[in-house]
């Protein structure tokens, strides 16, 4: 039977062949957790009276959100995930970076594999070739205990991107063109897979930025099927055994998208939705306050090594505050050793500890009415950085690099030959 | 059962963050202290207009964004008894029934701001009393239903002890 991503992954985990639209028991490889939720999974897991968890060696609890905690609740919450790892002997990282950066950097999601998080970017892990998905507190707190959960196995669209990506142009870029084009729910409950000629060529870093997003589709997944470049990132990563599936070529998709990128222009989501991406042409010119260099979606070595190729001897504008958070200590060192953080200092920017800063709840740099933001994150609704008469602009790490120099949105195009 | 109660009627893709935004989300502990900032950004005091019993009618994508427990949860908390929307985001769907929140899909085009509705989700109708039209309910996937009977997945697992698919 010709499977998709999804269905071959699915099957494997639920010990056999299962089709699309099936609701199946499936076993789950490994569980993240972070401290923003509330309730917290662990909250929930005590309050079912969950003894043991299936495995602690599988479970992974990260500091990331309010790292450092910016307040009480934040504090709170961070002595309960400490004493809780503490008890279990479960995986604990704090403030090691952002969970969607450090889950693959340290090898714990590995392609092939079945991955929940209490985290809607989840999906992100979908880059490697795992079936990844976003779940709330409670179905966290029932896969604790039991590692196993309920899923409907869902629709695939497929996602046939060629073309080459003109210079200046980025995954990112892509990305939001491609919401906007399928709308904020496009793949609602459904599977998304990015293949083609972009893709086959294009680098992990990139491939995280793609797979971030397929929530912002509506998608429950977004999967890139791994090939040579995915097992050779993975390489001195992985921490066990794993085994990558590709979908089959006679697969049943429940549609197919062919995207041509040779035109793309860089791409801009305008407040405050996601799915509201135009060419970069369109909002040229617009003066921003606030340039963000953050978050699971494009805060890794490539994303910092662009807006450093771009920023080196230079300024940005006087009236802009650049923020950059290098989305692990491992970047942020990397980053240190290449040079990339004197350059982004020196250009005026300030570089924040590795952690979900600058995304979501006003954790680093408050805004005051009426500011606007351009920034490398994944959502732009009304309050998102905690002030709903703000303004955020989505973009790429090019995009916002150029409009921090000049203080109003540039294109980046200028800076690429 | 039918239950009964006015209209607050919203638009398309009402995410997470506008049902509970992240700042109070993450300045608080208790999901109780949370409920008066329902909506907060986009209706500001729409705490006050609920009255128990009443529903949340929207368009497409309700609950999209982040995967965030406490958005069914202050929903849940303030009164109101069901959401109707043409469409839900899947985490948000999936959280508001093993919390217990009723959810159901509906073509709520004509259903206006105030609009007294009788909802008989057991039947799969919704009656607009207010303009007098009737609208089905689209059915969900008898298992996923069942846990949603049963008050969430909690109240389900005592008393199935496992997922009966």
């Amino acid at each position: 039977m010709a499977m998709t991503l999804s269905e071959k992954i699915l099957s494997r985990h639920a010990g056999r062949d299962v089709k699309t639209g099936e609701i199946i028991m499936a076993d789950i490889d490994v569980t993240m957790s972070h401290d923003a939720n509330r309730p917290l999974a662990i909250e929930v897991f005590e309050e079912m009276n969950g003894e043991g968890l299936f495995d602690p060696k599988r479970v992974f609890m990260l500091i990331d959100h309010h790292f450092p905690a910016k307040n009480q609740a934040a504090a709170i919450s961070h002595n309960r995930l400490r004493k809780f790892c503490a008890a279990q002997g479960c995986n604990l990282y704090q403030g090691e970076g952002i969970a969607h950066v450090v889950m693959p950097e340290k090898g714990h999601v590995l392609p092939g594999e079945l991955v929940v998080g209490t985290d809607s970017h989840t999906c992100t892990y979908g880059a490697l070739g795992a079936f990844s998905c976003g779940i709330g507190s409670t179905d966290m707190g029932v896969a604790l205990m039991t590692g196993k959960l309920w899923f409907l196995v869902p629709e695939t669209i497929r996602m046939n991107i060629s073309g080459k990506l003109p210079p200046g142009v980025f995954p990112k870029d892509l990305i939001l063109y491609v919401i906007a084009s399928i709308t904020a729910d496009g793949a609602t409950y459904k599977a998304v897979e990015f293949a083609g000629p972009v893709i086959d060529s294009m680098p992990m870093d990139g491939r995280f930025t793609l797979s971030n997003m397929a929530v912002e589709m509506g998608a429950k997944a977004g999967l890139i099927a791994p090939d040579e470049i995915t097992l050779e990132w993975v390489k001195t990563r992985a921490t066990r055994d794993f085994a990558p599936q590709r979908p089959d070529p006679d697969a049943d998709y429940a549609k197919v998208m062919e995207f041509d990128m040779s035109n793309l222009s860089p791409y801009v989501a305008k407040p405050h939705y996601v799915d509201n991406g135009v060419p970069i042409e369109e909002v040229v010119g617009t003066p921003i306050r606030q340039a963000n260099l953050v978050s699971c979606t494009a805060a890794r070595m490539s994303d910092l090594r662009i807006a450093a190729s771009m920023l080196k001897g230079r300024k940005i504008d006087s009236g802009v505050q650049m923020l950059v958070v290098p989305g692990s200590r491992e970047i942020f060192k990397s980053a240190l050793k290449e040079g990339l953080i004197d350059t982004l200092v020196d250009a005026g920017c300030h570089v924040g500890p590795p952690s979900c800063g600058g995304c979501s709840g006003e954790t680093f740099g408050a805004l005051a009415d009426e500011d606007v933001v351009i920034s490398t994150a994944n959502r732009n609704f009304k309050g998102r950085l905690g002030n709903p008469r703000a303004f955020i602009y989505l973009a790429s790490p090019a995009t916002v690099a150029a409009s921090a120099l000049t203080g109003k949105i540039a294109d980046p195009r200028a800076y690429f030959n | 059962m039918v239950l009964e109660g006015r209209a607050h009627v919203f638009g398309d893709h009402i995410n997470t963050d506008y049902i509970i935004a992240a700042k109070h989300k993450s300045r608080l502990t208790d999901l109780d202290d949370m409920v008066e900032y329902i909506m907060e950004d986009i209706r500001p005091g729409f705490i006050k207009e609920i009255e128990p019993g009443d529903f949340i009618v929207a368009g497409v994508n309700f609950g999209c964004g982040s995967s965030r427990e406490t958005a069914p949860w202050v929903i849940k908390k303030s009164g109101i008894a069901a959401v109707l929307a043409k469409g839900f985001a899947r985490i948000f769907f999936r959280n508001s029934i093993n919390i217990g929140l009723r959810v159901a899909r509906v073509d709520t085009a004509s259903i206006q701001e105030g609009d007294l509705l009788q909802v008989d989700l057991a039947s799969g109708k919704v009656k607009n009393g207010t303009r007098g039209d009737m609208m089905p309910t689209q059915p969900m996937p008898p298992f996923i239903q069942s846990i949603l009977d049963a008050g969430g997945v909690k109240n389900y697992l005592k008393t199935h002890k496992t997922f009966d698919l």
